[in-house]
């Protein structure tokens, strides 16, 4: 269609430039309080432009984490949190692949049954279900484990997949058949290759789920070895009189930010490809 | 090579039957066409073939083996689909290659009959391409070349040029017709298009509402159709029919033209539909019976179709050659030989001589 409208356009960008800058500039300020003494951070005079001392602050997050509170080296926290958020994310991708693929290519009693349940936990956060949750990972023995870290929060996005595969042609599945494929290679050699896009794109959102998880890592780790970064950002911020190291946790938090983003960029190709291209 | 058999084939999909009954038998190499509107069974009856969909009733046999409960990759069985079903994030040769590799053949061999298939559907080229980036055609060789390499005991085409251009189908069941000649592999197409299924078939089969109606050459079916049904359905433009009284050896039509027949119609009486086909119909021959007021005409090029209401009531399509000069509005002599008169009985449908 022809559109002509240059004042609506401007309208557009400018509104565009505002929120980029009302999201961004926060996240700017922490960039540069993470560069600068705590002295300047708490006294008001950290100014707009990055300070002197980035690497130091850095190495000392990273390494040995906070003086004034003890807390676990943020390079030890990270990792907890990567293998929290890949377990979870990819553990949930697996799962729910599988499922979807039963529902949908098969029929035995119940089907239908047992999809209208997985939908109806995928309603239920984690905190609704907290309580028993906790109740068999303690008994189950897991708490203070990645185990129990992970595995409750593998719920499902059956009904993503779900969806996906009912758009997958009839005849597809008729040629594979005259093929010789039965349905373990049918998954394996078509349908797998087919939801990779699908699968990117829920991997990112898992990831970033299970990255920020807040709730049920702090329930179930009380070693300190096993903090997630979320959790260890929230508890190197202190509330009573002793001085937080702000300057630790600026840059904790600028690097707790990374791994998501850098998923988010590897991902993107992968599923904005497979949303724009039409596969007959 | 082999033979396919269908003896007493009905399906039945919970209380609804559809498909009553089907026999046939087709010879090693043969092509039969099936052919029928929407919803006849065709689809259903080829798909019972291949192992697609179980069957209720009756048995089918592939080269002498009864096949109902085998499962369609031990049927020894290719099959070309309406929408191709090519799997799309593999190259033409994986497409080509998938069901042999799953048969555990050896890669020299697999390499060998793709690109000997390749070679004869002129896809050479493409072999590396995805489905996406072929044309409506070239998907539609690919899928037949996914269907030769398999070298099976039989073809199962589901109304393969369905879904092409006018032109591209013309040339596209010329090209299958060879194909398959050259092969000599037993063969069942299914399609809606009679012209398809005229020009392709050794044998054709029209199937209406689950029944198959008449089975026959192509010529067989066009000269002598069994039912009302078949003789509407084969033959373009499509037969006309007029409602008449068969007596004394001839049929009366209403407003009082008498056409005499011969032969065993010559003997019997009651009420008839008699079917003349467009082509067959005279201009001013001798003591010409009917008279048509032309109403419309179409000009094809090599010939031309007139429209028109016969005096004494019913339509009339007659087909002429285009250097005859007809007016809009004008009133044509017309008459039939007796050999070209068809005659089914009113009620029934069956063909009376």
């Amino acid at each position: 269609m022809v559109e002509n409208r240059p004042f609506a356009n401007l309208a557009a960008h400018v509104i565009l430039w505002l929120g980029i800058a009302v999201v961004a500039f926060p996240v700017y300020l922490t960039f540069v309080a993470s560069t600068h003494e705590p002295i300047d951070i708490v006294n008001g005079t950290m100014g707009l432009l990055p300070g002197g001392v980035p690497f130091q602050n850095y190495a000392d997050a990273l390494f040995a984490g906070t003086k004034q509170i003890k807390s676990t080296p943020v390079l030890q926290m990270m990792g907890n949190s990567l293998v929290m958020a890949l377990a979870i994310a990819l553990g949930k991708i697996a799962i729910s692949i599988i499922s979807a693929y039963a529902v949908v290519f098969f029929r035995f009693p119940f089907r239908m049954f047992f999809f209208w349940m997985i939908f109806v936990t995928l309603m239920l956060p984690v905190e609704v279900r907290i309580y028993p949750t906790y109740k068999v990972v303690s008994d189950l023995g897991m708490l203070n484990s990645y185990a129990g870290l992970t595995i409750p929060l593998i719920a499902t996005a059956t009904l993503l997949f779900r969806q996906f595969f009912l758009t997958i042609p009839d005849e597809l599945v008729e040629a594979a058949k005259i093929d010789g494929a039965g349905p373990m290679k049918f998954f394996r050699d078509v349908v797998l290759p087919l939801s990779r896009t699908n699968m990117a794109a829920l991997f990112v959102i898992l990831f970033i789920y299970g990255w920020n998880q807040y709730l049920w890592p702090l329930l179930v780790t009380t070693d300190s070895s096993m903090d997630t970064i979320v959790y260890g950002i929230r508890r190197m911020i202190v509330t009573s009189d002793a001085n937080t190291d702000w300057h630790i946790v600026m840059a904790t938090t600028m690097l707790a930010m990374l791994p998501p983003v850098f998923v988010v960029f590897a991902m993107q190709k992968l599923f904005v490809k497979g949303l724009v291209e039409t596969e007959k | 090579m082999a033979t396919v058999e269908l003896k007493g084939v009905r399906k039945t999909y919970g209380t609804t039957k559809v498909i009553h009954g089907v026999d046939l038998e087709i010879a090693d190499g043969e092509l039969v066409v099936i052919v029928g509107p929407s919803g006849c069974g065709k689809s259903t009856l080829l798909r019972m073939v291949a192992g697609l969909e179980v069957i209720t009733e009756g048995t089918i046999a592939i080269d002498g083996t009864v096949v109902n409960q085998r499962e369609p990759k031990d049927r020894d069985i290719a099959m070309v689909f309406q929408n191709y079903a090519l799997y799309p994030h593999m190259s033409v040769y994986d497409n080509m290659a998938y069901g042999l590799r799953n048969r555990g053949m050896n890669r020299d061999e697999i390499d060998r009959r793709v690109r000997g298939a390749a070679a004869t559907l002129e896809l050479g080229a493409l072999l590396e391409r995805k489905p996406r980036q072929l044309s409506g055609g070239q998907r539609q060789r690919v899928a037949m070349g996914r269907a030769i390499v398999r070298e099976p005991k039989a073809f199962l085409f589901d109304e393969p040029l369905s879904n092409l251009d006018a032109k591209l189908r013309v040339q596209m069941r010329v090209e299958i017709k060879k194909l398959q000649r050259q092969l000599g592999v037993t063969s069942l197409y299914v399609t809606h298009d009679q012209v398809e299924a005229m020009t392709m078939a050794d044998r054709l089969v029209v199937m209406n509402a689950g029944i198959a109606e008449q089975i026959g050459t192509p010529m067989e079916l066009y000269a002598r159709p069994a039912t009302i049904f078949v003789a509407g359905f084969i033959g373009s433009p499509a037969m006309n029919f007029l409602p008449g009284r068969l007596e004394g050896g001839a049929v009366t039509l209403a407003g009082g033209a008498r056409l005499p027949v011969n032969g065993s119609a010559a003997s019997a009486g009651g009420d008839v539909t008699l079917g003349i086909r467009p082509e067959h119909v005279e201009l001013n021959p001798s003591g010409a019976p009917l008279r048509l007021k032309v109403e419309l005409i179409e000009h094809l090029g090599a010939e031309s179709l007139i429209y028109g209401k016969l005096e004494g009531g019913g339509e009339l399509t007659v087909r002429i050659d285009a250097e005859k000069e007809v007016a809009i509005g004008s009133t044509l002599a017309l008459g039939v030989t007796t050999r070209h008169l068809h005659l089914f009985d009113r009620a029934g449908g069956a063909r009376l001589n």
